[in-house]
C-alpha cells in the first residue's frame, strides 16, 4: 500500500438482497483499503460477491450497511449517498468491463473524448486528451475506427483510455480480460499496472484469470461474501504442511 | 459532441426509412388539411369572385347554392329601380353531365347577364371574355377543353373562347360560363317530340275545359310556341345579383328589397356563411375530424418509433449514466432525434406533397398559415412522442451495462 490517505476505503460493507426466507447475503463485513497508485486484484468464484463489492465502491449499487470513503471522503453511509453520486462517478471513478462496452456509433477517439466532454471539458481539450491517452495505450493509429473495426484487445484499450479520460483517482475493472486470449489479457493487466503506477490511480480489478497475478501489488479473495487475503501457497504445499 | 447526429449517421438507412414513413404520414395530414381548405375555397370561390353585394333569391329560400331558387328574369329590372343599386344582373347556375370525347363531362353551367356581364372578372389564362350573345362559352381548365373546342349542349353547339384557372364548384366540378339565355336553353332543353306533345296537351286541355269553345282565339293559339303565349310562364333564373353604389350601405338596400314579398335577400357574407354552414359543413367537419385523428395517429406512431430507438440504446444510455452523464445529455439525445425525425419528415411531406397534390382530383390548397400550424404541431408531436422514450431512458439503471 502506498501513500498516507487510502484512495479506496471500505468499512464493514454488507449487502443483503431480499428479505426473510429469500434473504441472500452477497457481501458481509467487507473492509479494505487501497492506496493511490496501487493495483489490486480481487479473485473469487462466481457468486462470491466480487461484482457486488465493485459496484458498491463504484457507487452503482449501494450497500445495505457500512461505509465507503474515496480519497478520504465519505461517499456512502449504508445505502445513503453522501455526495452527488453521478457527479462523483464522473470526476473520480473510471470503469472497465468484461466487454469494452464502447458506444457503437462513436469512433475510438470520440468514445474517449465523450467521457471528458461529459465532465465539462471543452471539446478541443477533450480531444487532445483522448488522443494522448490512446497514443499512450498503444491504439493511437486506430482513433478514427468505429468499435466494430477494432479487435477485442484494441477495444479494451480504448475502454481503459475512456476510464482514464478524467484522470480518476479510482479505476474499477470487472473481469476486463475475460473476453481476451492470454497474451492480450496479460497486456491489459500490465496496462492497469502502468496506469496505477504512472498516473497514480488506485486500480481494483476483479478477475478469474490467475495467469497474470504477478502484475498486481496486492491480491484479495472473496468467497461467500467474505473478503480475505489471497493464499498464494500452492495446494500441494498446504497438504504437506498439514 | 452531438450524440443524436452521430447515432443517426451510424444508422442512416434505418433512420431514413423511418423518416420516409413519418414523412408520408405527415404528407397525408398535410393533404387532408389541404383538401379541407380546398373544400372551403371551392365552395365560396364563385361568391368571392362574382363581385356582388347582394344575392336576391326566391322568397323563403337560401338559394341558389344551398337549395333551388327560381326568380323571374325581369327581377333585375325591378332591382335597378331601387335607390342605391348601381347594377343588377341575372344569375343562373346548374350542373350538367354530358359525354365528350367518349368520356363523361360534368360541369357547372353558370349564366352571365349579357351584355352587362361578359365575364371580364373571370381569371382567364387563355382566350377572351364572351363576345357574343349566343353560342360561346368560357370553361375552366379542369374540364379539359381547349380554345376553339366545340361542345354540343342541348340543341346548340358552343365554342370555347376562354379558359379559366381554378374556377371550381362546391362539388369539385369545373365551372363553365355562358350567357343567361344560353344557360337557360341548356337547362330547359326539350326534345322536339316532347314539345309537340306539350302543345297537343295544351290544346286538349283548352278543348276539355270548354274554354277553347268560349274563346276560339285561345284555342287557335294553344299549340303555338310557348314564348308566344303570355299565359305560359317564361323560364326563370336562379338569382339576381346586386351591386350597390359607392358609399351605399348594402344593409340599407337589402332591407328595402327584403320588403318585397316574392324574394329573399342575402349579403355576400351571408351567402358565404350559408355555403359553409350548409352544403359543405358535414364534409368539412368530417375532414377536420379525420385530420385530427391522423395527427393523433402520427403522434402515437412517432412515440413508438422514438421509444423503440431508445430501447435500442438502452446499453449506451446505461453506460452514459455510469460514466456520470447528466440527464440533460440523455434527454437531449432523445429529444433531438425526435425533432430531427419530425423536422425531416415535415420537409419530406412538404416537398413530396408539392409534387403529388396537383394530381389530386380536387383542389388541395396548402396555405402558409396551415404550413406554420402543422410545423408547430410537428414540433409538439416530436416533443410529446419523445416523452415515452425519455421516461424509459430515465428508468434505465447504470448497472444495466454490467448485465
Amino acid at each position: 500500500m502506498t501513500g498516507a490517505s487510502p484512495a479506496i476505503e471500505t468499512r464493514s460493507l454488507t449487502k443483503v438482497y431480499g428479505s426473510g426466507n429469500t434473504e441472500v447475503v452477497a457481501m458481509s463485513d467487507v473492509s479494505l483499503s487501497i492506496g493511490k497508485g496501487e493495483v489490486v486484484a480481487l479473485l473469487g468464484p462466481s457468486g462470491a460477491g466480487k461484482s457486488t463489492l465493485l459496484t458498491a465502491i463504484g457507487l452503482i449499487n449501494p450497500p445495505t450497511s457500512g461505509s465507503i470513503l474515496i480519497g478520504g471522503l465519505a461517499v456512502m453511509e449504508g445505502p445513503a449517498a453522501l455526495v452527488d453520486v453521478r457527479a462523483f462517478r464522473r470526476r473520480q471513478i473510471g470503469y472497465v468491463f468484461q466487454k469494452a462496452n464502447l458506444i457503437p456509433f462513436l469512433t475510438a477517439l470520440e468514445n474517449v473524448q465523450l467521457a471528458s466532454e461529459i465532465n465539462d471539458v471543452s471539446p478541443r481539450e477533450a480531444r487532445n486528451r483522448a488522443l494522448e491517452l490512446l497514443e499512450y495505450l498503444g491504439v493511437g493509429d486506430r482513433v478514427k475506427n468505429l468499435p466494430h473495426m477494432l479487435s477485442g484487445g484494441q477495444q479494451q484499450r480504448v475502454a481503459v483510455a475512456r476510464a482514464l479520460a478524467n484522470s480518476p483517482s479510482v479505476v474499477l475493472a470487472d473481469e476486463p480480460t475475460a473476453a481476451l486470449d492470454s497474451v492480450r489479457g496479460r497486456q491489459v493487466m500490465e496496462l492497469f499496472r502502468k496506469v496505477a503506477h504512472e498516473k497514480g490511480a488506485a486500480v481494483l480489478v476483479v478477475t478469474h484469470d490467475q495467469r497474470a497475478l504477478d502484475v498486481f501489488d496486492e491480491i484479495l479473495e472473496m468467497e461467500d461474501g467474505i473478503l480475505r487475503a489471497h493464499d498464494q501457497t500452492p495446494p500441494d504445499a498446504n497438504g504437506s504442511e498439514s | 459532441m452531438n450524440l443524436a447526429v452521430r447515432d443517426i449517421k451510424h444508422n442512416l438507412a434505418r433512420f431514413s426509412l423511418t423518416t420516409v414513413g413519418i414523412g408520408m404520414l405527415l404528407m397525408i395530414v398535410m393533404g387532408m388539411g389541404g383538401i379541407y381548405r380546398g373544400l372551403i375555397e371551392d365552395a365560396i370561390l364563385l361568391v368571392n369572385r362574382i363581385d356582388a353585394d347582394l344575392w336576391v333569391v326566391q322568397y323563403g329560400t337560401r338559394g341558389p347554392f344551398a337549395e333551388i331558387s327560381r326568380v323571374p328574369r325581369n327581377l333585375e329590372n325591378r332591382l335597378r329601380a331601387v335607390p342605391g343599386v348601381q347594377s343588377a344582373r341575372s344569375f343562373v347556375s346548374h350542373t350538367v353531365q354530358r359525354d365528350h370525347g367518349g368520356k363523361p363531362l360534368r360541369m357547372v353551367v353558370n349564366g352571365l347577364s349579357w351584355p352587362d356581364d361578359k365575364g371580364e372578372w373571370l381569371p382567364l389564362v387563355v382566350g377572351r371574355p364572351l363576345g357574343s350573345a349566343h353560342y360561346e362559352m368560357i370553361a375552366d381548365r379542369l374540364l379539359g377543353l381547349r380554345i376553339g373546342d366545340s361542345l354540343k349542349l342541348g340543341k346548340d353547339r358552343f365554342t370555347v373562347v376562354g379558359i379559366t384557372q381554378g374556377m371550381i364548384g362546391q362539388g369539385g366540378d369545373g365551372l363553365a360560363f355562358f350567357t343567361v339565355s344560353d344557360a337557360l336553353s341548356i337547362q330547359f332543353d326539350s326534345s322536339p317530340e316532347s314539345i309537340r306533345l306539350e302543345r297537343a296537351a295544351r290544346k286538349a286541355r283548352a278543348f276539355r275545359d270548354d274554354i277553347g269553345n268560349i274563346q276560339p282565339s285561345l284555342m287557335a293559339k294553344a299549340d303555338l310556341p310557348s314564348q308566344k303565349l303570355p299565359a305560359v310562364p317564361r323560364a326563370m333564373i336562379s338569382a339576381a345579383l346586386v351591386k350597390v353604389g359607392p358609399g351605399v350601405d348594402p344593409a340599407v338596400v337589402s332591407a328595402r328589397i327584403s320588403g318585397w314579398r316574392d324574394v329573399s335577400v342575402h349579403t355576400a357574407d351571408q351567402q358565404r356563411e350559408l355555403l359553409l354552414k350548409g352544403t359543405v359543413d358535414k364534409a368539412r367537419r368530417q375532414i377536420g375530424l379525420f385530420t385530427a385523428l391522423l395527427v393523433l395517429i402520427s403522434a402515437i406512431i412517432m412515440s413508438l418509433i422514438i421509444y423503440t430507438l431508445t430501447l435500442d440504446k438502452t446499453r449506451d444510455i446505461a453506460l452514459l449514466k455510469l460514466m456520470g452523464a447528466r440527464n440533460s445529455v440523455i434527454l437531449s439525445l432523445i429529444l433531438q432525434q425526435a425533432i430531427i425525425l419530425g423536422g425531416l419528415g415535415y420537409l419530406l411531406a412538404f416537398y413530396v406533397g408539392q409534387w403529388i397534390f396537383p394530381y389530386f382530383p380536387r383542389r388541395v390548397i396548402i396555405m402558409h398559415e396551415d404550413l406554420f400550424r402543422l410545423g408547430l404541431i410537428v414540433i409538439v408531436i416530436s416533443v410529446l412522442s419523445s416523452l415515452l422514450g425519455i421516461w424509459k431512458a430515465m428508468k434505465i439503471q447504470p448497472n444495466e451495462v454490467l448485465s
